[in-house]
């Protein structure tokens, strides 16, 4: 069967292998601990901050509590994709409805809500981050809202450019003329033909959360002991590096690799849904 | 129906034929855009090739000029003059494309340059073809101008495309045709988007200009009116291929293929009072 | 019901429509239809041509209440104030007026199957159907367009533009409208389809009692199709007559010339014509020539013509805005 998705994919072997390594370290993350006889919070003091080795057990060592470092790290997989994901979640659905509204409907009502995103946009993240973990607690839903909260920001940016121009296309003149308004002109004609925008934009807005949450736990805001992301395995890591520089690269070399797929991926979808198409 | 080598003609096409191979997978077949055309332009003569969209009329004036996409195959005989124009390397295509065989096309926005000054681009070819200087080539653009009956030509010569209408562009574009003054000149629909008022200007135009340079046209449309004020003979194309030829009069009057007289049928027309 | 007199179905009185452009530095307002008056009678069809930048696409759009309006009135029978309407009013009316667009495949969602599309106006203005009776009225004007069911599951991208234009028009009909607005419908068309498309129009017309308004350039179909004619030149109208009158005795100088430009596909009539009827451009819209619009390629053009604009006025059953119109129909160019 020759769709002609599948010849397009044919010439963009990128956005496979990157898709490829991603599925990867999902399942890796999913799967494996489950399969291994190591846990991510028992302290095992007699082998404190083990270099990786071969046999004995541990591939890539062990951390300051003698815990597995593999399994650590890909628990902190699972947490930082749960939380990209989730976040980039929120974001494309906030960020898509508030900017098709906003671009549909014009006037007053775009200029308020565009202006209210300017104001957003200038709003600190790092201290209004703080601000919530000081009122709710460090929580792992905190995380969800704070990250989402940010991020959906371009993608409304986007979004309404869309819209606009969207608006003046004859199928939208001639779906007013058949009555259609509100709700159903921008949830069945407007979004529909944004996606090809939004599942680019969001593919993009993944590494950009994934980092987000890394620098957040890397400051201390993050997940909470002895649940580990990415970004507090880089953190605890680091302070130790000299010593064991094995803490620090192995889950820097994982959230690099994870970054740069989704990264490629959406490059990759980019171009694919580039509407220069020949068939 | 084998075509006698015509020994005065100017151009002359034998068996052209253009296909573009299939994509890998996606059909069955190829694309056979022009089978078996035999087709003869003597000097001085306007020629008129008449059929729908995706009857191949466009395919053939790409050929003459070596224009068709890089994955067409191209069989068959053109020649220019005896020379032969199928296959020629490009520097050989450089020297006649311009110079002695010129094309207008449809339209005039996507021919133009946009970022340069109409001057600019009339003068290109009598100085790079010309060896024309500069003061030279630009004296030569502003006869051209008015040789196309552009109003104010010194002001539209140092404006940019856009500042310009549809017609007058086409004027600009029948203008860098004819600079070099071109045996032979091509043309692709060359009133199709314009306005009827404009079209009848431009059509006139191009008689006028034909009469006064002797140049031979050959001419793409989808018009009939068109056609029956122009060409001296006419072609009729379907599917790639030319259906009938005849001497324009006899074509109209006296229409020896079905489809002919079909096209015929339904050319729309204004029915006026005698 | 009623008399046997036609009613006047819509009015529309001094319609104005202009809107802001930046020119040369300033904003400026650019007048792309200005006093437009013109009656459309029930079950008649009035032909609008004009050239581009003529306004015609501008009134169609006016008309159906996508873009504003700056002046004038539009009244709907019997007694609708058809550009103060709002809401859910507005929306009322669409069961009244619709429209055909000129690019059939451009005027359906590329996201949405033809199926969904032609019951859309259905869902939204007649919700009182139930889904059978949406679904049957969907067949039968499929059918009357000459389209099978068998279409309703495909994407616009899958149909030639002949097709679509069908669908267009079996979608402007499906809320069995009283007023179908046609903007250049042939246009996007290949000769032979457009031949085809111009009888359906001119079936549909018969069979459902249609009052058209038939937008067009392409002067041999408004010529097959329409009743009366108005010719609109820069926004403004410069004759409005009974299609037979207009195409017989033209009375404005610029009908005159629009219908002697027409190409003829006759070479004992057409071959080697060296002049054209009618010379010069269209002068910009952001500075019109004062008085009468057409004056500066007029050839009938005097002092008066400067200076005073012509109005619209009656000539032998003829509406004509010309103030040399009487003499000139005497000496035929």
């Amino acid at each position: 069967m020759n769709s002609p998705w599948q010849q397009r994919l044919r010439g963009h072997p990128g956005i496979l292998i990157a898709g490829g390594v991603l599925l990867l370290i999902t399942l890796a993350s999913l799967i494996l601990p489950a399969l291994s006889p190591y846990d991510y919070f028992t302290p095992q003091l007699d082998l404190i901050s083990r270099p990786p080795m071969l046999q004995g057990g541990h591939l890539l060592g062990t951390d300051p509590l003698g815990r597995d470092l593999l399994i650590r790290v890909l628990w902190g997989c699972r947490i930082s994709l749960l939380i990209a994901l989730v976040a980039s979640l929120i974001s494309v659905v906030v960020g898509v409805l508030w900017g098709a509204i906003a671009g549909y409907v014009g006037g007053h009502t775009d200029a308020l809500m565009m202006r209210t995103v300017d104001v957003l946009y200038s709003v600190p993240f790092v201290p209004f981050v703080i601000v919530l973990t000081m009122l709710f607690g460090r929580q792992l839903w905190l995380m969800f809202i704070a990250i989402g909260a940010v991020s959906w920001l371009d993608i409304a940016r986007i979004v309404r450019g869309e819209a606009l121009s969207l608006k003046r296309r004859e199928f939208i003149e001639a779906a007013r003329v058949a009555g259609v308004h509100g709700a159903r002109m921008i949830g069945r004609h407007i979004v529909p033909n944004l996606l090809g925008v939004v599942i680019i934009y969001a593919t993009l807005t993944v590494p950009t959360v994934i980092l987000f949450e890394a620098f957040m736990s890397f400051l201390g805001l993050g997940v909470r002991v002895p649940l580990a992301s990415l970004g507090s395995l880089i953190a605890d890591g680091a302070s130790d590096m000299q010593a064991h520089p094995h803490l620090l690269l192995v889950p820097a070399a994982v959230l690099a690799s994870i970054i740069y797929c989704f990264n490629f991926l959406g490059d990759g979808l980019r171009d694919l849904l580039d509407p220069r198409k020949q068939t | 129906m084998s075509v006698p080598m015509n020994a005065e003609a100017l151009l002359q096409i034998r068996s052209l034929a253009v296909h573009y191979p299939a994509p890998n997978g996606q059909f069955s077949g190829d694309i056979q855009a022009l089978s078996g055309v035999d087709l003869d332009v003597a000097a001085g003569e306007c020629v008129g090739l008449v059929g729908e969209s995706g009857s191949g009329k466009t395919a053939i004036l790409l050929s003459i000029l070596g224009l068709l996409p890089p994955n067409a195959r191209l069989a068959g005989s053109i020649r220019f003059h005896g020379a032969e124009l199928a296959g020629m390397p490009l520097k050989g295509l450089n020297e006649i494309r311009g110079t002695r065989i010129a094309m207008i096309f449809q339209d005039p926005m996507s021919a133009l340059n946009p970022y340069m000054r109409i001057v600019d681009q009339l003068s290109e070819v009598p100085r790079v073809h010309g060896g024309l200087s500069r003061r030279d080539a630009e004296q030569r653009a502003l006869e051209m101008l008015e040789a196309v009956h552009i109003g104010e030509p010194r002001r539209r010569a140092r404006q940019y495309p856009h500042e310009l209408s549809g017609g007058m562009r086409q004027r600009v574009m029948i203008a860098m045709a004819l600079i070099a003054e071109p045996e032979l000149i091509l043309a692709d629909e060359p009133t199709t988007a314009l306005d009827v008022t404009v079209q009848a200007q431009i059509l006139a135009l191009l008689q006028e200009l034909r009469e006064r340079t002797g140049a031979a046209l050959l001419l793409v449309t989808h018009d009939l009116g068109v056609v029956a004020q122009l060409a001296d003979r006419v072609g009729v194309m379907r599917h790639g291929r030319i259906l009938e030829q005849a001497a324009c009069l006899a074509l109209f009057e006296h229409p020896q293929h079905e489809y002919t007289r079909s096209l015929l049928a339904a050319m729309p027309r204004l029915k006026v009072p005698a | 019901m009623s008399s046997s007199a036609p009613t006047r179905l819509l009015e529309a009185r001094n319609l104005g429509v202009s809107y802001a452009v930046r020119h040369a530095g300033r904003q400026v307002r650019l007048r792309a239809l200005d006093n437009v008056s013109f009656d459309l009678a029930r079950a008649e069809t009035l032909g609008i041509v004009g050239e581009s930048g003529s306004g015609k696409s501008t009134l169609a759009r006016a008309l159906l209440r996508l873009i504003p309006v700056d002046a004038g009135t539009v009244r709907l029978h019997p007694a609708i104030d058809l550009l103060r309407l709002r809401g859910t009013a507005l929306r009322s009316v669409r069961l009244r007026l619709q429209m055909i667009f000129q690019d059939g495949i451009a005027a359906l969602d590329p996201r949405q199957r033809i199926g969904e599309a032609l019951e859309e106006p259905l869902l939204v203005l007649k919700p009182q159907l139930s889904e059978a009776q949406r679904r049957a009225r969907v067949r039968a004007l499929l059918e009357r367009v000459g389209l099978e069911t068998g279409h309703l599951g495909r994407f616009p991208h899958e149909f030639s533009g002949g097709q679509a234009q069908r669908i267009g028009i079996a979608r402007a009909l499906m809320v069995e409208p009283e007023i179908v607005v046609c903007d250049e419908p042939l246009s996007s068309l290949d000769v032979s389809i457009k031949a085809q498309i111009t009888a359906l129009l001119l079936q549909l017309k018969q069979d459902l009692h249609l009052s058209m308004i038939f937008i067009a350039h392409d002067l041999p179909a408004v010529q097959q199709l329409c009743d009366r004619v108005l010719v609109l030149y820069m926004g403004r109208v410069m004759e409005i007559a009974p299609s037979k009158a207009l195409f017989q005795r033209p009375r404005h100088p610029y009908t005159r010339a629009l219908l002697q430009s027409v190409p003829i596909p006759d070479p004992r009539v057409a071959r080697g014509r060296r002049t054209a009827p009618l010379a010069g451009e269209m002068p910009s819209s952001l500075a019109p020539p004062s008085g009468c619009v057409f004056r500066t390629r007029c050839p009938y053009a005097v002092d008066r013509c400067a200076r005073e604009v012509p109005l619209l006025r009656t000539i032998d059953g003829s509406e004509v805005a010309c103030h040399r119109a009487e003499e000139i129909d005497g000496s035929r160019t």
